[in-house]
């Protein structure tokens, strides 16, 4: 009746020795690539360009990608739940313009400013919540759509223009208020020699890594970015946590509108549209970053500085302003390559 | 058996598969008639998918010989098996239809696919061909539902679909995986007539299900896959005792469980009054007791996990009542469930439980984050000393506590996740199917934790379609079939020959 047979299929599993080294290897370069090639490059510009070397040179690339960097801090929460926020850039221009609009329009003291803007961003980040969590809209999805959604609304606030101090109003009035000088000093100013966007940024940065790395909500978010069905069987709110991670990405979007602002000097509508692609780029190569393959906060520093570091190099170098998108599109993809190559070897 | 003097149309030669040195099929020898329909019959992770997976070409690296009408067939591709007349129609149905394209697209997509002929697609020649496909399954739908969008039809219309499209190629073998799970009874009458009229053409068919209502409609013969091996193999008509055992129940009885006589009974932690686990079900009544742990057995299907998951809030029931310790209960969602002390090890720990890239120690404490932590700040020492008390109290082999979980083996993976919804004692315990894919050591050191939990006066539930898995670790033996509750006994009232019969007499 039975036809059982029992003999053992074989079952062979054996790793070769010689390719352990080579893997170590390949290991480290992975791990340490992108730090490598921060530091030869740093080092390189340094050694060939005397004016690289000047700290105010260096001071002053941090301070230019210190708005693209505190994006891509949100950029990289929104990651660690397995999201994107596209919006970011959206958000930080939506930030310029009510900035403007608060201090020139309404006449408004900076400390007002400063908190509409704070107060749009975490509206922007509800919305993406509500489209994400509530409506079950894909993240990358919903979030392309209030990029437009809130470039078009901050036109229709602005009428379409760029709001300057002084200006002629629709209505043939002049517009009384202006960008105070406590608000420019956001980007103008320094701290012990140090600008104050950099300071946010460094500061951040910090505040960032702690909640991410060494919190428990932190913890919540990456496990949701892992297994959101583990997390849920866990006994987390996803949807709560998911939430969460929006709405501080748009406030940390806000404040970066914050300092665009300062810097600019006016309600400028392009304002914040440029960020988003650099935002998103040094979340992406913060991924690739000591190969750990998944967002983190340290990694996204260090990859704004690293296209901190070759923008500024290149221009010193000599390259024409609009090379720029070429070189960091290749940095980007190179992250890219770093981060997958790897991650196809995990599974293999 | 199959008369000698028949060639088989598909013959099995000592064919076996390890997966990273685990063998999950070991030395199948089998031959399938021309004409004739063969029940592959196995509980989950007995080497069903694995077999199919060989004849259907996507696990070329099999042991032992495939032979196709006699001769030597190498089956290294999904395309190769078709060709040599290896047709399988999956159990997930939206895995066979395209969507967007129309039903007389996806009639003659495998046609499409194999991109010879004309490259340009005309629209009169693809409805043409369909109307020859659906006519190898007399089926007779017209040009407007061919012209529409695959997405309108049914799930039943979609598996006739595919059926058709693997009939249209007059294939030696069609493989059937589970071809009824989405149809309703009706549905089902319809396919077995069609799988009547296959045999009856000469197509031999291998038919892989857990009705076993179906199997004793339609089988030539039945086949038991166990562990990897065939136990059991049978012409008819057919011994059902003889076959569930063989399916479901170890070799040696090994009980562990203490019996308990009724009046023993500890007080009701969890009462369930009217819960229907499926709509069209007589509710159920189930009383949860301190000190017991109680094995819920029934077969795919029985509603074991609409359970777990109605009682942990992770899909809540529809109707019905809960009370814990005498207070309502009615969670809405797992935190609820685990602030009550419900906790739940789910079905499956992979898509369920384990967060991947983690580390033993992390995954450990998921659920309980705050009581490793202090102001809102994880501590990495608490954590860790979490992990290896975790460790040690179910014996996880592994090298430390900062080993990424995908480095365990499955049993050592299943007590990390057991061993978490330890970290703080649960007044109830549900482990669905927690011996899945887990070798008999670790299933005795998770049993004997569950035993404990229990001893220390919890509520402890395992759900489970092995018998002798349940005896080997229940008080009390609740038998489940389609969302009804068809045995209650305790202990030797809950014998294993009485707990199949009552099985196979509920199919």
């Amino acid at each position: 009746m039975t036809s059982t047979q029992s003999t053992e299929a074989p079952a062979k599993s054996t790793t070769p020795p010689t390719g352990a080294t080579a893997l170590r290897v390949q290991n480290a370069v992975i791990k340490y690539g992108f730090i490598l090639v921060t530091v030869a490059l740093f080092l390189y510009f340094a050694l060939s360009e005397g004016a690289f070397r000047e700290s105010a040179t260096l001071l002053d690339t941090l301070r230019y990608v210190s708005v693209a960097a505190i994006l891509g801090l949100g950029v990289t929460l929104t990651m660690a739940v397995g999201g994107m926020d596209m919006s970011v850039g959206a958000v930080a221009g939506l930030g310029v313009s009510v900035a403007a609009q608060t201090m020139v329009i309404y006449n408004q003291i900076g400390t007002v400013a400063i908190l509409a803007v704070l107060a749009a961003g975490a509206l922007a980040g509800l919305l993406n919540a509500l489209l994400i969590v509530v409506l079950k809209i894909p993240d990358m999805l919903a979030t392309l759509g209030t990029m437009f959604v809130i470039q078009g609304s901050k036109l229709i606030l602005v009428d379409g223009q760029s709001i300057t101090p002084g200006m002629t109003r629709s209505d043939g009035t002049t517009a009384p208020g202006r960008f105070t000088e406590g608000f420019l000093r956001i980007d103008r100013g320094t701290v012990l020699g140090i600008p104050v966007p950099v300071l946010i940024f460094g500061g951040l940065t910090v505040a960032a890594w702690v909640f991410l790395a060494r919190t428990r909500w932190g913890r919540v978010l990456y496990a949701i970015g892992a297994n959101p069905e583990a997390a849920r069987l866990a006994g987390i709110r996803v949807g709560a946590y998911r939430a969460l991670a929006y709405v501080v990405s748009g406030v940390l979007a806000s404040v970066g509108g914050l300092i665009l602002a300062a810097r600019i000097g006016q309600g400028d509508v392009s304002a914040g549209t440029s960020q988003l692609l650099e935002a998103v780029a040094v979340a992406l190569v913060g991924t690739s970053v000591l190969g750990r393959g998944r967002p983190n906060v340290w990694g996204t520093a260090l990859g704004a500085v690293l296209i901190g570091i070759i923008t500024t190099g290149l221009t010193i170098k000599g390259l024409p302003y609009y090379t720029q998108d070429v070189v960091e599109g290749a940095v980007l993809i190179l992250a890219l390559v770093f981060s997958f190559t790897r991650s196809e070897r995990r599974t293999a | 058996m199959s008369p000698t003097d028949v060639t088989p149309a598909v013959g099995l030669r000592d064919v076996g598969m390890a997966f990273g040195g685990k063998t999950v099929l070991a030395s199948v020898s089998l031959d399938i008639a021309p004409g004739s329909v063969v029940a592959l019959l196995g509980a989950n992770g007995a080497g069903k998918s694995t077999l199919i997976k060989i004849l259907s070409g996507v696990h070329p690296g099999h042991g032992g010989e495939v032979l196709v009408d006699g001769s030597p067939a190498a089956l290294q591709s999904p395309l190769a098996a078709r060709r040599l007349g290896i047709q399988t129609v999956h159990q997930r149905i939206g895995e066979g239809v395209v969507p967007g394209l129309t039903v007389a697209e996806n009639l003659v997509f495998e046609e499409l696919a194999q991109q010879r002929g004309n490259p340009f697609l005309n629209g009169r020649r693809v409805l043409a061909r369909a109307r020859e496909i659906q006519a190898a399954l007399g089926l007779d739908w017209s040009d407007a539902v061919l012209k529409r969008d695959v997405t309108e039809l049914g799930i039943s219309d979609r598996q006739l679909l595919v059926l058709a499209r693997a009939l249209a190629t007059r294939p030696r073998l069609l493989i059937l995986d589970e071809p009824t799970s989405a149809l309703s009874a009706a549905e089902a009458e319809r396919l077995f007539a069609l799988v009547e009229r296959m045999r009856d053409d000469g197509i031999a068919v291998l038919y892989v299900s857990h009705r076993l209502g179906e199997i004793e409609a339609l089988a030539d013969r039945l086949v038991v896959l166990r562990d990897g091996r065939l136990t059991e193999d049978q012409a008819r008509p057919f011994d059902w005792d003889a076959a569930l055992r063989a399916m479901l129940a170890q070799a040696e009885e090994a009980r562990t469980a203490r019996p308990v006589r009724e009046g023993e009974q500890g007080e009701a932690v969890l009462s369930l009054r009217g819960v229907r686990l499926f709509d069209d079900r007589t509710p159920l009544d189930l009383d949860l007791r301190a000190g017991e742990v109680t094995g819920v057995v029934g077969l795919l299907g029985a509603g074991k996990t609409e359970l777990a998951r109605g009682l942990f809030g992770a899909e809540p029931f529809r109707t019905g009542t809960l009370a814990l310790d005498g207070r309502p209960y009615a969670p809405r969602r797992p935190a609820d469930a685990i602030r009550a002390g419900i906790h739940l090890v789910p079905e499956d720990r992979h898509t369920d439980a384990l967060v991947p890239g983690w580390s033993v120690a992390r995954n450990i404490s998921l659920p309980f984050l705050k009581s490793v932590s202090r102001a809102g700040l994880v501590s990495h020492s608490r954590e860790d000393a979490l992990g290896r008390a975790t460790i040690d109290a179910l014996g996880v082999v592994t090298r430390d506590e900062h080993s990424a979980v995908e480095d365990l083996s499955g049993g050592n993976q299943q007590k990390v996740v057991v061993g978490r919804w330890l970290a703080e004692t649960p007044r109830v315990l549900v482990l669905d199917e927690p011996f899945r894919g887990v070798d008999i050591g670790a299933r005795r050191d998770i049993g004997r934790r569950a035993r404990a939990l229990a001893a220390e006066g919890a509520a402890v539930l395992v759900l489970s379609a092995d018998v002798d898995e349940v005896l080997e670790v229940a008080d009390r033996v609740v038998v489940l079939a389609a969302g009804e509750v068809r045995l209650d006994a305790y202990g030797e009232d809950a014998q294993r020959d009485r707990v199949i019969q009552t099985i196979a007499v509920s199919v």
